[in-house]
């Protein structure tokens, strides 16, 4: 879309089985930001099936105003309905900005959206910024990680990106903060949807989310084993941690590929990162430099990772950890 | 059945290095492979050929080595190779790039049309669906696994973080497939000394049916405004210590730091 008058920063909510999730409320934070430095406000945009008890956590959480788009059609994550619904918040509200997480959700929503409304969208970013000519600064990483990009879209709206998870930082909840609450009907076109959810399968491997430990006891190579992995499991229980580990681990079927972090992983920033055993290629680097607090294990002096390390130790990873562990104990 | 996978050639990114000095990425000597996920597309689409006796057209956008993917695909089975290639398309950003091959997908006749679901060198994950959207199709991304009823009906299998999901669509419709969807099959050895026998056609922005306006680097609405290297932050202290030493220097630093 060429511009008119487009204005605020607005941000798809995403929801699964009702649930808010939490790199939504990232996002918030983020729009929250950048809207203040445009003077402009920040518009969520629900979408679900009975969920607009959600609204006002919404404004506590950094909106200004929420569009709620409330309709059985929208009860669960299909392209068409949602494609439907985001096209119709454009053509009538005009965003400056929209902001969307990178979930399977939101990848598969974004690309579909911007070709709808023929306007530029920039995957996985990893910082926002507003330049000097008000324009939205999308700055990802390309080539596996390698580079880095800033990207803009200077004459299309509105300016899309998307976030994956754990990159942002939500705002405090204050519920005195104050907004609109505003519902709005969709006139869904039923012909297009397409495509039918027959059903949902969960696994369990699904039920932890190490995007939001506070404490990351992550494994690589250097552990060497299901039994060093092991080790880093006790550790994580005593430290009321998550354990995460390096595309290696994942490859040699020791963890699950929903504990990577990295690249085609996922990409974290808790308070602790423990890298055990882990050299630091780019591709891991790329999903976890942006932690508070990097402690480095590694055989290996020249190992990458104590580039980005505050605290290294170059030693066995499988004689320190147990015994950290019977420190923490006591 | 008639099925057409789009294909890309990109660097193997694992194997880029940066130049510590000039902080700019070496591309030399960086083996060009096919993209890993548009390989597991391929090889789904190879089984149904084995099912159901489908023909396979894939179709690739590039510069004209990228010759060797084609070969390479139909070295492994495919029937037909497209290479798409024009000055007018260079400059393309993703959505730019979903018009182009859009505009040649609507010169082919399928019943379903399968891209990777990200190629490596971007990770944008966003062409298969620009393209559904162009073309009018249902989409469904991440995908797993697909099965086919013989006549209309897809059942589709899809990723997603907390398990899977269980979808039906009927032909035509576009698929994205994950790399760990298939593993991909090797090229038979009479298959390749075949593969550069036969016909690469060559498709231009004449052969296609596509607005110019939505091409290149004028038709693509975001620019890269610079590209750099990560800025490392600063190394902190790197301790070479005995186990009882350095866990004692662990703990320390988290408390320092009021982390434990």
């Amino acid at each position: 879309m060429k511009k008119e008058n487009n204005t605020d920063v607005f941000v798809f909510i995403e929801q699964r089985e009702g649930q808010i999730q939490m790199v939504s409320l990232e996002l918030l934070g983020k729009a929250r930001q950048l809207a203040d430095m445009l003077n402009q406000k920040v518009i969520a945009v629900l979408a679900g099936f009975h969920i607009h008890e959600h609204a006002p956590s919404l404004i506590h959480c950094g909106a200004d105003h929420v569009l709620v788009a409330d309709a059985p059609e929208l009860e669960h994550y299909t392209t068409e309905p949602y494609a439907q619904t985001l096209a119709r918040v454009i053509e009538v509200y005009k965003p400056s900005i929209l902001l969307i997480g990178a979930t399977t959700i939101g990848r598969d929503l974004g690309p579909r959206l911007s070709a709808r409304c023929h306007t530029g969208l920039t995957a996985d970013c990893t910082r926002l910024d507003i330049g000097d000519d008000g324009h939205l600064l999308m700055t990802r990483p390309a080539f596996g990680g390698n580079l880095m990009a800033t990207i803009v879209c200077r004459a299309h709206y509105p300016q899309m990106a998307t976030v994956r998870p754990g990159v942002m930082r939500r705002c405090d909840h204050d519920e005195n903060r104050v907004g609109n609450i505003e519902h709005i009907t969709i006139p869904f076109d039923h012909s297009k949807f397409g495509v039918r959810l027959i059903k949902t399968v969960k696994q369990s491997k699904g039920k932890i989310d190490i995007t939001q430990a506070r404490i990351l006891i992550s494994g690589g190579r250097g552990v060497g084993s299901a039994e060093g992995f092991e080790k880093l499991t006790e550790l994580a229980k005593v430290l009321k941690a998550e354990v995460s580990a390096s595309r290696a681990l994942v490859d040699a079927g020791i963890t699950d590929h929903n504990r990577q972090v990295g690249q085609t992983g996922k990409t974290v920033r808790p308070d602790l990162y423990l890298a055990c055993g882990i050299s630091g290629a780019i591709q891991h680097l790329a999903g976890m430099e942006e932690s508070d607090f990097i402690v480095a294990i590694n055989k290996d002096k020249g190992a990458p990772i104590f580039q980005v390390a505050d605290v290294g130790i170059v030693g066995d990873v499988n004689r320190i950890i147990p015994l950290l562990t019977e420190r923490m104990k006591r | 059945m008639k099925i057409v996978v789009c294909i890309k050639q990109v660097p193997d990114t694992t194997e880029i290095k940066i130049n510590p000095v000039t902080g700019t990425l070496i591309r030399d000597g960086v083996p060009s492979i096919m993209n890993p996920d548009d390989k597991g597309g391929l090889e789904l689409a190879l089984e149904l050929k084995e099912k159901y006796n489908a023909h396979i057209t894939v179709i690739t956008m590039g510069p004209p080595q990228a010759d060797t993917i084609l070969r390479e695909a139909m070295a492994m089975g495919a029937d037909r190779a497209i290479l798409l290639t024009d000055k007018r398309f260079a400059g393309a950003d993703t959505l730019a790039t979903s018009h182009a091959l859009a505009g040649a997908l609507r010169k082919l006749d399928f019943d379903l049309l399968i891209t990777g679901r990200q190629a490596i060198d971007g990770d944008t994950a966003q062409v298969g669906p620009q393209i559904a959207e162009h073309l009018g199709l249902p989409q469904v991304t991440y995908l797993c696994d697909l099965s086919f009823d013989g006549k209309r009906t897809f059942t589709l299998t899809r990723e997603i973080e907390e398990g899977y999901q269980l979808l039906e669509a009927e032909a035509p419709c576009l698929v994205t497939v994950l790399a760990s969807a298939r593993n991909p099959r090797y090229m038979r050895v009479r298959g390749i000394v075949e593969a550069y026998s036969r016909e690469v056609e060559t498709w231009g922005f004449d052969q296609i049916e596509v607005n110019e306006e939505y091409l290149g680097l004028k038709g693509s609405p975001t620019q890269v405004k610079k590209a750099f290297a990560k800025d490392m932050k600063a190394p902190g202290s790197v301790y070479e210590a005995e186990p009882e030493e350095a866990v004692g220097i662990i703990i320390s630093k988290l408390k320092e730091k009021f982390i434990i």
